[in-house]
């Protein structure tokens, strides 16, 4: 997700991040904005995104995340990997007359 | 690759921890201000938007502490934190971790010390040669006699053309010369090599070249010499023009081919290498004639080096099988001669056979002492345990693992550790040449015996280092991670102590110790009878006798030179007054070179077939035995007249004549040696020839001037050993100014240093003993003052109640005792079982000697009482009143 969004919406800081996932998921996905900051970190350490202080809308210090190349390519495969499930899964969730 | 991508950044998370937190403060102080914000603009008031906004975001520590995690690696962060709540720990009690670690620097620093002894001695004893796991020593077996021997020539040449398991077979026959360069002689130690030595050891020397193949063969057809680099550097200046100017060797001028590279001292466990010279050069080195194309003549030591993946039995299988086809091929002088391989740890023709014995049992007493060494510190971990009960109990019940706080003792344990292995290392290096001080220099030579602190023994040593923290530390962390909690906390505030479990425990632990020294203790004592026996058995001559040579041979002198300078020699000294007599000798007993064998035959004496006699034989000149002290029981001794012109004469021993006349009297009877009659004209009462441990063998002389001479000088005098010394010199140069004595030493130390390697062992087993026993008497004194200190509230009432000071003293005491009494019985028990490994150590006495266990049960129990009476004495200061108040 948080791949997804700094793909779309480009570099982002935190806040931004929290506020764009909690948007699109309409309030459904209203977790503690806190767990944000370690999966940040984590996708870092993976090389995914990468990060670099620079100052907000509002002229404040922040921390900008920037998905990198193998980040888009880790999100493609990721989205691929997701239809495939969830495909099988629709499957499996619809009735069984419906498919055909 | 993205996972070594994670752990990387993680490890780079490690060093950059600084900027992490502020970073961290900063981008969550972000948030939460864009945050409330974004509320306020809702509309909501203020206060409402922040607290929201904190809830939304969650906790701010756990926050921190997730993120953290995941910054760096979890393991090392705490590990970090351990070793520095560890080094404070330690800090905090100076008393106890000093105590700890010199414990456990003695323990592994012994061990260290040994290890390194072993590798470099037993197991990698040859610096800079290439593939010494390979290397096996080889030698000649005699089925009749079942000795070891030499090997001949000839056949050392079948063995390589025919056996195909072996890269190499290297001849390496130490012998000695003396080198006089300008107007210094020395004794130099050195060896007769075949020419493949340096390349099949894969030493490159510096300057010049190794041997050609050519060089092994033609009678004395090569001198040439490679000369060792300590030898270049000492006695040649490091002359780098070196290289094909000659030096006189044994009276031959030898051309100098090559320097040997630093670091290289041959293959002669025991003794650095000066000088090698080829196989060619035998018979100018090697007394005895000419042997290179003499298939019954064996002088060969060697080594062999098997192709990778040959196993020692199947290299053993196929030589063997190359012998069995030699003695049907030259059955008269290989009939049931065999060949026997040995690991380098067994080399029987070096120092390393010698060293063996004693160097196991080094090793096993130093794992005892290390063993001994870990109980003391898990006893003082314990009681450490005890009094940071409180602090293990308020961790744990806020939250703390078990496992967490085991690591953290494991920890504190390791460091510990860890400065103990840094201490040891320092004391094992100290200790590397500690060996060849207990071993004498003979001949002017001194011995040399490195201990070697390779990889090898950095690595066993951390394991050691490893294994102990686990011993002394996992016993304590394990009671301490056991606390139950509620009862803990309860039991704090009534002073009673860690239950029966704990000091059930800790006297186990001493139990422990006593008994491992009571074996130490024991075995010394059993070394020790021994050494005494060995030292107290007659050699078969009487004191008063002094020996000495002068290196004839190396000063290029022939026979009859040889002849006019013993003649010349024996007249001076017999007019010197305070001497008595004086003889020369082809060997002075005891010395390390072997006697010269000679197959014998004898009038009336009928070998059991497939038998071949061969017997010892020492060439001695006139007044020999009146010089040495040897009675004859029958007969005379040599004179001058037995010599090149006179009927060849013989005296044989006791046991000779027991073996082949059967009780009657040899002399006028006649003796074949090596082909040649003698005519027996004496027979001499049993003495000792090799050391003072042999049993009685058969053994004869024949006079110098009818075999080879000797330059072995024998004087019984009166004359202090300095002031002969003084006289023998002044008599040499009377005679030649170029020539000078040897070493002059009585022959009770010639006697001495067959007794050295018994002497170390003994004297190592009475270090460690020593400190085992002090060891175990600090981990009892430790118990009883604990105990001691503990019960305190009884010894009060009992006071109050009208014990008398005697009375507690010996309450004290007998528990003491008591312990130690247990730990005796079990170390009694198992000597007994362990001295049986050390019988053939043994010499006259038996592995359950009485006065060697009770000399041990003694001492044990003087240092038992000696710990036991301080807390003893101290509980029965006990001042009663205070006791009971408290």
């Amino acid at each position: 997700m948080i791949l997804r969004t700094l793909d779309t919406l480009g570099p982002q800081h935190g806040w931004g991040i929290a506020r764009r996932i909690e948007q699109i998921s309409g309030d459904a996905l209203a977790l503690n904005q806190g767990t944000l900051y370690p999966a940040l970190l984590r996708l870092q350490q993976m090389g995914w995104i990468t990060s670099k202080w620079g100052a907000s809308d509002n002229n404040r210090r922040a921390r900008f995340y920037a998905i990198t190349r193998a980040g888009k390519k880790q999100l493609a495969a990721e989205a691929e990997n997701w239809e495939r499930i969830s495909g099988i899964i629709a499957r499996f969730v619809k009735p069984a007359g419906a498919s055909s | 690759m993205t996972r070594i991508r994670v752990f990387l950044s993680r490890l780079a998370g490690l060093v950059r921890k600084g900027s992490l937190e502020s970073d961290m403060d900063d981008e969550l102080d972000f948030h939460l201000r864009m945050e409330i914000a974004e509320n306020l603009r809702q509309g909501m008031p203020p206060a409402e938007a922040r607290s929201l906004a904190q809830r939304r975001l969650g906790g701010v520590a756990q926050l921190k502490e997730a993120y953290r995690e995941t910054h760096a690696l979890p393991i090392v962060e705490v590990l970090w934190q351990d070793i520095r709540f560890g080094f404070r720990m330690l800090r905090r009690s100076p008393g106890f971790s000093l105590l700890a670690i010199l414990c456990l620097t003695l323990g592994i620093g012994a061990t260290t010390a040994v290890f390194s002894w072993i590798e470099g001695i037993l197991l990698r004893p040859f610096p800079l040669v290439a593939h010494q796991e390979r290397m096996m020593a080889i030698t000649g077996t005699d089925r009749a006699t079942r000795d070891r021997d030499d090997v001949s020539f000839p056949d050392f040449l079948d063995f390589q053309r025919n056996c195909t398991l072996f890269d190499a077979f290297i001849v390496d026959r130490i012998t000695g010369t003396t080198l006089a360069i300008g107007d210094r002689a020395d004794r130099s130690t050195m060896s007769v090599v075949s020419a493949n030595y340096f390349d099949a050891l894969g030493v490159r020397p510096i300057l010049g070249r190794g041997f050609e193949p050519a060089e092994d063969f033609g009678r004395n057809a090569h001198a040439v010499t490679v000369i060792s680099y300590q030898m270049w550097q000492e006695r040649f200046h490091r002359d780098p023009a070196i290289i094909g100017k000659t030096q006189m060797l044994n009276g031959m001028p030898h051309t100098i081919i090559g320097v040997a590279p630093q670091g290289f001292y041959g293959t002669f466990v025991g003794w650095a290498m000066q000088l090698w010279v080829p196989a060619s050069m035998q018979e100018t080195f090697d007394p005895g004639g000419y042997k290179l194309e003499d298939r019954g003549a064996r002088w060969i030591e060697g080594f062999v080096r098997l192709k990778p993946g040959v196993t020692p039995d199947q290299a053993q299988a196929e030589i063997s099988a190359v012998a069995k086809r030699l003695e049907t091929a030259y059955p008269v002088t290989n009939r049931g001669r065999g060949i026997q391989l040995y690991p380098l740890w067994q080399t029987p023709f070096n120092n390393a056979g010698t060293l063996l014995p004693t160097l196991s049992i080094a090793l096993a007493v130093v794992v005892f002492v290390l063993l001994i060494a870990c109980a003391n510190v898990s006893n003082l971990l314990l009681v450490r345990a005890f009094g940071r009960r409180h602090e293990m109990t308020v961790r744990l019940s806020v939250g703390a693992g078990r496992g967490r706080l085991l690591k953290q003792l494991l920890t504190e344990g390791f460091i510990l550790a860890l400065l103990a292995a840094a201490g040891g290392l320092l004391v094992a290096n100290w200790c590397r040449n500690l060996l060849v001080l207990l071993l004498p220099a003979r001949g002017g030579v001194s011995m040399f015996l490195p201990g070697d602190l390779d990889w090898r023994v950095l690595v066993l040593s951390a394991a050691v280092c490893l294994i102990s923290t686990l011993l002394f530390g996992l016993v304590p962390a394990f009671q301490t991670s056991n606390i139950d909690l509620a009862s803990a906390l309860k039991a704090d505030s009534g002073g009673v102590v860690g239950g029966k479990r704990r000091a059930l425990l800790r006297s186990g632990l001493v139990v422990v110790q006593v008994a491992l020294s009571f074996v130490l203790l024991a075995g010394a004592g059993l070394l020790l009878q021994s050494l005494r026996a060995v030292q107290n058995t007659s050699p078969g001559f009487t004191p008063g006798v002094l020996t000495s040579y002068v290196d004839l041979v190396a000063a290029g002198y022939d026979r009859q030179r040889i002849k006019n300078f013993d003649d010349a020699l024996m007249d001076r000294l017999q007019s010197v007054s305070g001497i008595q007599s004086a003889a020369m000798s082809r060997m002075t007993p005891f010395s390390y070179r072997s006697y010269s064998t000679a197959p014998i035959a004898v009038d009336g004496y009928e070998a059991p077939p497939d038998e071949q006699p061969a017997v010892d034989y020492n060439e001695v000149g006139p007044a020999y035995f009146a010089t040495m002290g040897i009675p004859l029981l029958a007969g005379r001794e040599f004179t001058l007249a037995d010599n090149e012109t006179g009927p060849p004469v013989a005296v044989v021993n006791e046991a000779m004549a027991a073996q082949f006349w059967r009780g009657r009297d040899p002399v006028g009877s006649r003796v074949q040696v090596k082909g040649r009659w003698l005519q027996v004209v004496g027979v001499a009462k049993m003495s000792k020839y090799r050391n003072l441990r042999e049993l009685p063998r058969p053994f004869f002389y024949v006079p110098m001037r009818q075999s080879f001479m000797g330059t072995n000088i024998q004087i019984r005098t009166r004359l202090s050993p300095e002031t002969m010394a003084k006289v023998l010199v002044r008599e040499i140069h009377a005679i030649d100014t170029n020539l000078a004595p040897g070493e002059l030493i009585t022959m009770q130390e010639q006697v001495d240093r067959t007794t050295a390697t018994q002497r170390i062992a003994v004297s190592m087993l009475g270090v460690f003993g020593g400190l085992a026993l002090l060891l175990a008497a600090i981990g009892l004194y430790g118990v009883m003052s604990y105990t001691v200190s503990q019960s305190t509230r009884e010894l009060g009432l009992r006071m109050a109640l009208g014990a008398s000071v005697p009375n507690l003293l010996r309450l004290v005491m007998s528990q003491g005792l008591a312990l130690t009494s247990i730990g005796v019985v079990f170390g009694a028990v198992a000597a007994l079982a362990m001295a049986k490994l050390i019988s053939n150590l043994l010499y006259k006495v038996s592995p359950r000697d009485p006065l060697a266990f009770g000399l041990a049960l003694l001492v044990m129990m003087i240092a038992g009482s000696a710990a036991c009476f301080l807390p003893a004495w101290r509980a029965t200061q006990t001042d009663p009143v205070r006791a009971l108040r408290d």
